[in-house]
């Protein structure tokens, strides 16, 4: 019995292919498989007239069945799918055997790689012979969108989306959102503060009444998938009553207790009922029960006796919501590098080695010197360090560069300059001044009086034996020279970190990591606020370092990526689910207990298993440990997997 | 039946095989006699004194059926299977070990050396000073006498010669031979390369109750005895029913033993051991390695449990040799020791 | 990790022996971990090849008794690290299919060598390519396998008909 027709359409992807594999050979090797009635090369397939050549062919020829061998299906079977259904044929009847990624990029020489594509273009011809046509289903899509992490680039993205009019869940764990952004003083390069330009979005995202702000929650589940996802969400307890609280803060006034402030990176204090800072949105303070005095001894309640509106509530409870949401963003930010980790910098040993961070905090006019900068001791620095890339591009610690630092150096050395009378000395590796107007504002600060620009890593903080002060040694790499620069103040610019629960954070939302920790992105390039999740996206320094610009950038893509999702009010969900033969199933009942989705369910008047297929989603789990082979996943069944290995076995 | 006058021809043969499947033949009881009454019988050896010559004098074609039990072993019964095959009609791998290799075929995972040297030389009730091993020559004052060669793997009838019908079963059970023999009586035939046995798993028919295929640990059946009214595989008991063909009758389940998988695969199942492993070994429950280890240990000897009656039916068949060596080397070790 | 390169031959004839390992990749971590690897152009022998399954959990002990079968001289099974399975908890079934199966594999004198089961995520590229180079060449080091047939006609020498039969695959 003949086989389908089949058409093999092999791409030179100009010479990313065809360097190394020998396109004659493989077209002419194809034309020769059983069934295969015409088999054509190349330059791009996927440009339009590499597609036409598929569209016509499956006319002229009328193919039943299409190969492509070109780059990764994850790059373009979408494309050629779509060619195929334009020409006439069921999209599912098309398979690519991937002779980029996996072959002409990754082989040494010639020969291995034609015989190597070669037997992938037979092990996808082999299964194309077996597939069958799937017709495409779609779902209704919650047009909610869950946004975790209120930092510039989570804010950025509420704003978009309920701007354009559709809901969102806005969840930070702190009491404010605002993220790191809230901390800095002056940003680079315009020199604008920080606050003065993000305080307004904050203010919006509380009053647009399509978003609904969660602070000092956290997402606790997600089940579900693009569309419909099901979340968890815990809302702690604040101790407060929000409808009530009118922000005046006069409990935090009579608060009795002081703690260490951590919006201030420990430099200042708070009360044990507070706001993190003045601009807090939402303005309502939290008590944090581990050091409020009624928590620990049951009595004090000075906070409950003081409050005009009388919002304090001591038994408040944990508030469970759950919501189903069509797209989630995760922007859960980054975490600073702890420099304590490293001897060589002196940091937790030295009073006035700090990070940028604090250096922020300590510039910043509500910061905890009111915006002085300032040694421990209340005094005026007198020779200021400002260290670059502290945890990053350092293989002990981390290889990446961290993008802001050399920019951040550059905004700390103004500061200095103009709040101090300090001498500056930027110790830098490169100094990387990417991006619009980076290079200019550089120039500008090159320009001004007594900041020194040493090229070299600072290798060593140690105390100056004579003066009690601090000495900076450093390879001078221009000069050639080690120096020992006497300073009574370094500012450390420490590494962007993926948080410490990233890991935790992305088994909940089924995203992936990179080697370096941060949230792996479905293309570095073209798709970087996608996540293989369908339906979670992610958007800023969760991604990778970067600054704000970009993270903004980010925040709004991230917002079309879920508006599609949510405009669209409908997702397309694969075909390719399990199915049961009834006829061959003996209701053994191995398969239900196997499926994470719930999918499957027995029906006991038939005494078979049955599939959901709307629970689907194909991961053929149960299909591997069906004995009988009654369980069959569409578009990876075992004839067709068997049929693949075949093919890449032969030679 | 139109064509009653005219008796069949019929031929049964056993080749690697216990004899069990000779057994099942005359547990059909009373009916052996409508068989007889029905074909004439031209080889039997367990039963009637034909000689091979007698059959090589029969035409080719003219039997209509042989029953054959048993696998190949030796070059004998290939030969045998050869002529049997030239001889017959239609040829019915009957038993397991025809169809799968049976039994015999686990011993796949040793060559002939090996088998050799452990059953003429290293069993306790072995008294063979001389090391004497069976030769295929022997010279003799009268000549030189000739032997079958034992061969190295064991294969299934239908690695040697085509075959018509497979009636699996360790042995098959009377009412399945009855259905095959009235099903060739009346002409009444399946399509060519059909088994004779249900297309769905053996759990079709078990009445044991079944709830949810999870386990803590794996017991074997001289462990514990099994509450009988419950699934096995949910009691921890290697079961192969979910994966082999229904048809015989729950004989074992009957007797509160799990399906050792006599009949076979079904026919969509990927491979029979292989399959049974993998849906018993997502029963365990646990996500790490710390805690499932211990109770998949639990699942001793999974060649021998997974592929009892189907090694030679199955996709890799016989064991690598560049291991024999050391099998061999632990052998004698053991012997030793 | 670039000149971590076992490949042989060249633009000539082919090599003498290059070792066949059949490697079945979950679609959401170990392929787009090895795609990684062709984006980052590390390299690996041309003997490796992948077939793409949805998720490990999908590889039926069978599939790799199939390329053995087939003569592959080893075969590599890839998924999600514990945890990041995109479909939750597929990787864990694969893990506990290889408990057994491994055992299996030993019974059948196939050394434990030539299987692997390895978590690679969609960002592990330079794992993946580690992996691979690392497994051809202690591969490379027991020699070939051969497939089920050619170890059938050695064995006996006798011309076994096609498969098919009763129960095959």
């Amino acid at each position: 019995m003949p086989g389908p027709k089949i058409g093999v359409y092999v791409c030179h992807c100009g010479s990313n292919i065809a360097d190394k594999v020998d396109m004659d050979a493989l077209r002419d090797f194809a034309g020769e498989l059983p069934d295969v009635v015409v088999s054509r090369d190349y330059k791009y397939m996927c440009s339009d007239p590499g597609q036409d050549l598929i569209k016509a062919d499956i006319k002229e020829y009328g193919l039943e069945r299409v190969v492509v061998a070109s780059c990764s299906p994850r790059m373009h079977e979408p494309t050629f799918k779509r060619a195929c259904e334009v020409g006439g044929l069921n999209p599912y009847l098309m398979e690519m055997a991937n002779i980029r990624e996996q072959c002409s990029w990754v082989t040494v020489d010639r020969g291995g790689a034609t015989r190597k594509a070669k037997a992938l273009v037979r092990s996808a011809v082999n299964k194309a012979r077996l597939l069958e046509p799937l017709e495409d289903k779609s779902v209704p899509v919650d047009p909610k969108t869950l946004i975790v992490g209120g930092g510039i680039a989570g804010i950025e993205a509420a704003l978009k989306i309920a701007e354009a009019g559709y809901k969102v869940y806005l969840v930070e764990r702190e009491p404010s959102i605002g993220g790191q952004m809230a901390k800095l003083d002056k940003t680079f390069p315009t020199l604008d503060c920080a606050a003065c330009i993000l305080t307004p979005k904050m203010v919006s995202a509380a009053q647009n009444p399509n978003i609904t702000l969660l602070t000092y929650a956290e997402v606790e589940d997600v089940s579900g998938y693009v569309g419909n996802f099901e979340v968890t969400i815990r809302k702690r307890a604040r101790g407060v009553d929000e409808k009530l609280c009118n922000g005046c803060g006069t409990c935090q006034e009579k608060c009795p207790i002081k703690v260490p402030n951590e919006f201030e990176e420990g430099m200042g204090l708070r009360k044990a009922i507070y706001t993190p800072f003045p601009q807090a949105v939402p303005n309502k303070p939290v008590i944090d029960r581990e050091n409020c005095t009624y928590y620990k001894t049951g009595k004090c309640r000075v906070c409950e006796r003081v409050c005009p509106p009388q919002a304090v509530r001591f038994d408040q409870e944990d508030e469970i919501i759950k919501e189903r949401f069509g797209a989630i963003i995760v922007s859960t930010g980054y975490q600073p590098f702890d420099p304590s980790v490293g001897k060589q910098w002196g940091f937790g040993r030295y009073d006035n080695v700090i990070t940028g961070l604090q250096f922020e905090r300590l510039s910043n006019a509500s910061g905890p010197t009111g915006g002085k900068v300032l040694l421990k001791d209340g005094t005026e620095p007198k020779a200021v360090a400002i260290l670059h890339c502290v945890g990053s591009r350092d293989k002990n610690y981390n290889e990446y560069c961290s993008r802001i630092c050399c920019m951040t150096s550059v905004k700390f050395a103004h500061l200095v300059r103009e709040k101090t009378g300090a001498k500056v000395y930027d110790l830098y590796m490169d100094m990387r001044t990417f991006g619009k107007q980076y290079e200019e504002f550089y120039n500008r600060v090159v320009a001004e009086r007594d900041i020194y620009f040493i090229r070299g890593k600072g290798a060593e903080i140690m105390e100056d034996p004579v003066s009690g002060g601090l000495l900076v040694r450093v390879e001078d790499t221009l000069l050639g020279v080690f120096r020992e620069i006497p300073v009574d103040m370094v500012v450390l610019n420490v590494a962007m970190c993926p948080r410490p629960d990233a890991q935790e954070v992305a088994q909940k939302f089924g995203i992936q990591r990179s080697a370096d920790g941060f949230f792996l992105e479905y293309h570095l390039k073209l798709e970087p606020m996608k996540t293989a999740n369908e339906g979670v996206f992610i958007a800023g320094t969760c991604q990778a370092p970067k600054d704000i610009p970009d993270t903004v950038g980010q925040g709004a893509g991230a917002a079309a990526e879920a508006l599609k999702v949510v405009l669209l009010g409908k997702v397309t969900v694969t075909p390719t689910t399990a199915e049961i033969r009834e006829t061959l199933c003996s209701g053994c009942r191995m398969c239900i207990p196997l499926c994470p989705y719930t999918a499957i369910s027995f029906n006991e008047a038939k005494g078979v298993a049955v599939v959901n297929e709307a629970l689907c989603k194909g991961c053929g789990t149960c299909a591997a440990s069906c004995p009988s082979g009654a369980l069959r996943v569409r578009h990876f069944d075992n004839r067709q997997l068997l049929s693949q290995i075949e093919g890449v076995c032969a030679e | 039946m139109p064509e009653s006058k005219k008796k069949l021809k019929l031929a049964l043969y056993w080749a690697a095989s216990c004899g069990g499947c000779e057994v099942a033949v005359l547990d059909l009881d009373e009916k052996i006699l409508t068989v007889a009454e029905l074909a004439d019988i031209v080889l039997w050896p367990v039963a009637l004194d034909f000689k091979y010559k007698d059959v090589e004098a029969l035409a080719d074609g003219s039997v209509d059926v042989c029953l054959f039990n048993g696998a190949i072993r030796n070059s004998e019964q290939l030969e045998i299977a050869e002529l049997l095959r030239r001889k017959s009609k239609v040829m019915v791998a009957f038993g397991a070990c025809a169809c799968y290799g049976g039994i015999p075929a686990l011993a796949n995972q040793f060559d002939r050396e090996s088998i050799f040297a452990r059953v003429y030389g290293t069993t306790p009730s072995t008294v063979n000073p001389g090391r004497v091993l069976p030769q295929t020559k022997l010279p003799t004052p009268q000549g030189e006498l000739h032997l079958p060669t034992f061969y190295n793997a064991v294969y299934k009838l239908d690695d040697v010669v085509d075959v018509d019908y497979y009636i699996p079963g360790c042995p098959p059970p009377p009412d399945l031979i009855w259905t095959a023999v009235e099903a060739i009586v009346s002409g009444k035939l399946p399509p060519k390369g059909a088994t004779i046995a249900g297309e769905r798993a053996l759990c079709h028919s078990c009445l044991r109750k079944k709830e949810e295929k999870k386990v803590t640990a794996f017991r074997r059946v001289h462990e514990v005895i099994p509450d009988p009214e419950k699934c096995l595989l949910e009691q921890g008991i290697i079961c192969s029913g979910p994966v082999t063909r229904d048809g015989c009758g729950t004989r074992c389940l009957n007797a509160n033993m799990p399906c050792r998988g006599c009949f076979g695969p079904t026919p969509e199942a990927l491979e029979h051991g292989a399959s049974m492993l993998s849906a018993a070994a997502t029963m365990a429950e646990g996500k790490d390695e710390a805690t499932l280890a211990p109770i998949l240990d639990g699942i001793v000897d999974p060649l021998g449990t997974f592929y009892r009656f189907t090694l030679a039916d199955s996709l890799l068949r016989i064991r690598n040799k560049a291991l024999v060596a050391g099998a061999e080397e632990k052998e004698g070790e053991e012997a030793a020791s | 990790m670039t000149e971590n390169v076992t490949a042989k031959g060249g633009q000539g004839g082919g090599p003498a022996w290059e070792p066949k390992v059949v490697a079945i990749f979950c679609n959401w971590c170990s392929y787009t971990g090895a795609d990684l690897a062709g984006i980052s152009r590390l390299k690996y022998p041309a003997g490796l090849r992948i077939v793409r399954v949805m998720c490990s959990g999908r590889v039926s002990p069978a599939f790799v008794l199939k390329a053995f079968h087939e003569g592959a001289d080893g075969v590599l099974v890839g998924g999600c690290h514990p945890g990041d399975c995109h479909y939750l908890e597929g990787n864990y079934k694969t893990l506990k299919r290889k408990l057994v199966f491994e055992r299996l594999l030993e019974q059948f004198g196939i050394e434990k060598t030539r299987f692997r089961l390895e978590w690679i995520s969609g960002g592990e590229g330079d794992k993946f390519a580690r992996v691979a180079n690392e497994l051809i060449k202690e591969i490379e080091a027991l020699g070939p396998l051969g497939s089920v047939a050619e170890r059938l006609r050695q064995a006996d020498g006798l011309s076994l008909r096609a498969e098919g039969g009763a129960g095959s695959a």
